[in-house]
């Protein structure tokens, strides 16, 4: 048998080189993602099929043949439909939402008085975009302004009733203005009541734990439409004779709630997710119990939730749509609403105001998504590895 | 600060021989302290005088209550009988008289714990900001400081996430500091490192040692014990079943325990 030597020793220490040119570049990426196996290219060549069949008829329905303006049905209605178009044609009628416009922001708010949800609006925005953007300073007195100070200064602004500003009533307000300050003061109050019923529910203190868990569990396993007849029909039940609630704080108070419920359960995944030497990290260090929370454990489960959190703020955001059964109208509300007005009645009304209204819904759901994304990375301190 | 840290060891070891031993040198006091996990009987009959200035090392097999037992003492654990006095102050279900423990015992841990979404800088001057109320120009000074000392000041405001096991744990050592500690206590802070980052760990304990620094450490690096300890302590089946000096107690164990244990990591 012949002797192996086995001592080796490297006398250079090997670079590192480029990757081989098959795994860069665009040709290796449609090779890689596009035609990989005969499977991945016949699910291709299909979803190319299927992208060349819709969109063309979309584009054509949408833009090509849409109608923009126009003083009433007629210029979305065939001939046959007493109208202008001739027979078979089929277009978007974008002329109604054009027309109802002002209708689909404010709901029946008084035309001169639309200033002032246009002012809040403004004032929303303002505010809003400073806090979202994180090299602008003086976040604390940002956030003050806008989640205390705004709310206030808005419903007075909107409401009216003094410094000279007419009475509205909120059952005139609609539209956009509904779902958005619906969905604002929901976002703004079901984070922190929420955290608080997380952490409450977490709690050594048996009677805090007990109260959070039945809020949670019975305000969770209602349905919202329940919940909101509940505010709006027997609350006032729970009330003092006499002391009545306006049915649009009624409403806030049930979305804010039934959000709240749903925050709790995800910020109390975020909860769990943090490591028990977290705790004990900050125990040791001296830190109280809301030090510990404020400044180690919820400033990490919450990052951990984000998507989880953004998730319930679009859930939230488009269920505010069911206030209608209490007769109050959201922007998809007031869509609905116009629907029957013979004005307007085309084949075309309907689609046309509905594909508006999910564009609104989507473009809002859109950049809470978008945004949460990038705050994610952000925060992202590569602490996983 | 230093020097008078040393001194202060000195006049201890000196008082310590002359056998006048007061109230006040006294760190840690545990007397007949036992804990249970439920039914389980973790801790029994604990007893254990800490001079100031002393440093302990804690070993024995795992599973015998040694860490249960230093997680007392700044309560992390509750215990459910005895006595355990630290710094004067006894543990009890008193909210503020833990949290007064907490601010003068530092604590190292297994996996450091350090505060992931904080720089390092942060990490070691959150407490000293909202606990000790410290301004925050001057905490980012002691912090510096300590940083310095345990010799990554550079990695200052990196994530914890950025940097390697042993500098993660250098930084717990100085985070623990910043709060000016009168005592240290160390969770095997060796234990989770990579063999070739144990040694930057060692070296800053032992430095911490040479100052004075009143320490207990649960460790399994018996040359370290043979080094700086004054004491080791052998645990077993959650009691204190063998103490003595580092050299009587590696070179004539008594107990048969012990001398299993020995026998077993001492090649």
């Amino acid at each position: 048998m012949q002797e192996h030597d086995m001592s080796w020793v490297r006398t250079e220490m090997a670079l590192a080189e480029p990757a081989p040119a098959s795994v860069r570049g665009l040709g290796a990426w449609v090779r890689q993602n596009l035609i990989g196996s005969v499977g991945d290219a016949i699910l291709t060549v299909i979803g190319i099929a299927l992208v060349i069949m819709i969109l063309p008829q979309v584009i054509n329905w949408a833009f090509i043949n849409a109608q923009w303006t126009g003083p009433d049905r007629t210029v979305c209605a065939t001939v046959a439909q007493g109208g202008i178009q001739p027979d078979g044609w089929s277009g978007a009628c974008w002329a109604f939402v054009n027309a109802k416009f002002g209708q689909f922001m404010f709901g029946t708010y008084p035309v001169e008085e639309r200033w002032r949800p246009i002012l809040v609006a403004i004032l929303f925005v303002a505010l809003l975009v400073p806090m979202l953007v994180p090299r602008v300073p003086r976040k604390g007195l940002n956030a003050i302004l806008l989640f205390l100070v705004l709310p206030i200064v808005s419903f007075v602004l909107l409401i009216g009733g003094m410094f000279g500003l007419p009475h509205v009533e909120t059952s005139r307000w609609g539209g956009l203005l509904v779902t958005l300050s619906l969905s604002f003061v929901g976002i703004a109050v079901s984070l922190p009541l929420g955290t608080v019923l997380a952490l409450g529910r977490r709690s050594k203190m048996p009677i805090v734990k007990m109260l959070c868990i039945i809020f949670i569990e019975a305000v969770r396993g209602i349905p919202l439409i329940t919940v909101l007849f509940f505010v709006s029909v027997m609350l006032p039940l729970f009330l003092p004779a006499g002391v009545s609630f306006d049915k649009y704080l009624r409403a806030l108070i049930g979305v804010s709630l039934f959000a709240a419920a749903y925050m709790a359960e995800v910020v109390r995944g975020g909860l769990q997710a943090i490591p028990k030497g977290q705790y004990e990290g900050a125990d040791s260090l001296g830190l109280g119990y809301w030090q510990k929370m404020g400044l180690i454990v919820l400033p990490q489960a919450l990052k951990l939730v984000i998507p989880g959190i953004v998730n319930t703020f679009i859930g939230m955001f488009k269920d505010t749509s069911l206030v209608i059964i209490i007769s109050m109208f959201d922007l998809l509300g007031v869509v609905k609403q116009n629907f029957s007005d013979a004005n307007w009645a085309t084949p075309q009304t309907a689609r046309s105001g509905l594909i508006f209204a999910a564009f609104v819904f989507w473009l809002f759901c859109f950049g809470m998504s978008r945004y949460s994304m990038y705050t994610e990375r952000r925060l992202d301190t590569g602490h996983k590895r | 600060m230093a020097t008078e840290n040393a001194v202060s060891a000195e006049e201890i070891k000196v008082n310590a021989a002359k056998m006048h031993i007061s109230d006040t040198d006294v760190a840690i006091d545990i007397i007949a302290m036992h804990k249970w996990y439920g039914e389980f009987h973790v801790l029994k009959d604990i007893n254990l005088k800490v001079m100031r200035g002393e440093r302990i090392v804690i070993c024995g097999p795992s599973g015998s209550g040694k860490s249960t037992m230093i997680r007392c003492i700044n309560r992390l654990e509750e215990h459910q009988k005895g006595k355990i006095i630290v710094d004067g102050k006894e543990l009890t279900n008193d909210l503020k008289k833990i949290d007064e423990v907490r601010r003068e015992v530092g604590m190292v841990f297994q996996h450091f714990n350090l505060f992931p979404h904080l720089t390092i800088l942060e990490n070691c001057t959150l407490a000293p900001i909202w606990v000790r109320k410290t301004p925050k120009k001057q905490a980012e000074e002691i912090a510096m400081h300590f940083l310095k000392r345990v010799k990554i000041p550079e990695q200052a405001n990196k994530y914890p996430g950025q940097l390697s096991g042993g500098q993660q744990q250098r930084v717990a050592i100085a985070r623990s500091l910043c709060m000016n500690p009168r005592i240290m206590l160390f969770d095997e802070p060796t234990s989770a490192l990579d063999p070739e980052m144990i040694k930057e760990v060692l070296e800053t304990m032992v430095g911490l040692a040479e100052e004075g620094m009143t320490m207990l450490c649960v460790t399994h690096e018996m040359g370290f014990a043979r080094k700086v300890a004054n004491r080791v302590i052998f645990m077993d089946q959650g009691q204190i079943v063998e103490q003595n000096t580092p050299a009587e107690f590696f070179d004539h164990p008594r107990h048969e325990r012990t001398k299993l244990f020995l026998s077993q990591i001492l090649h």
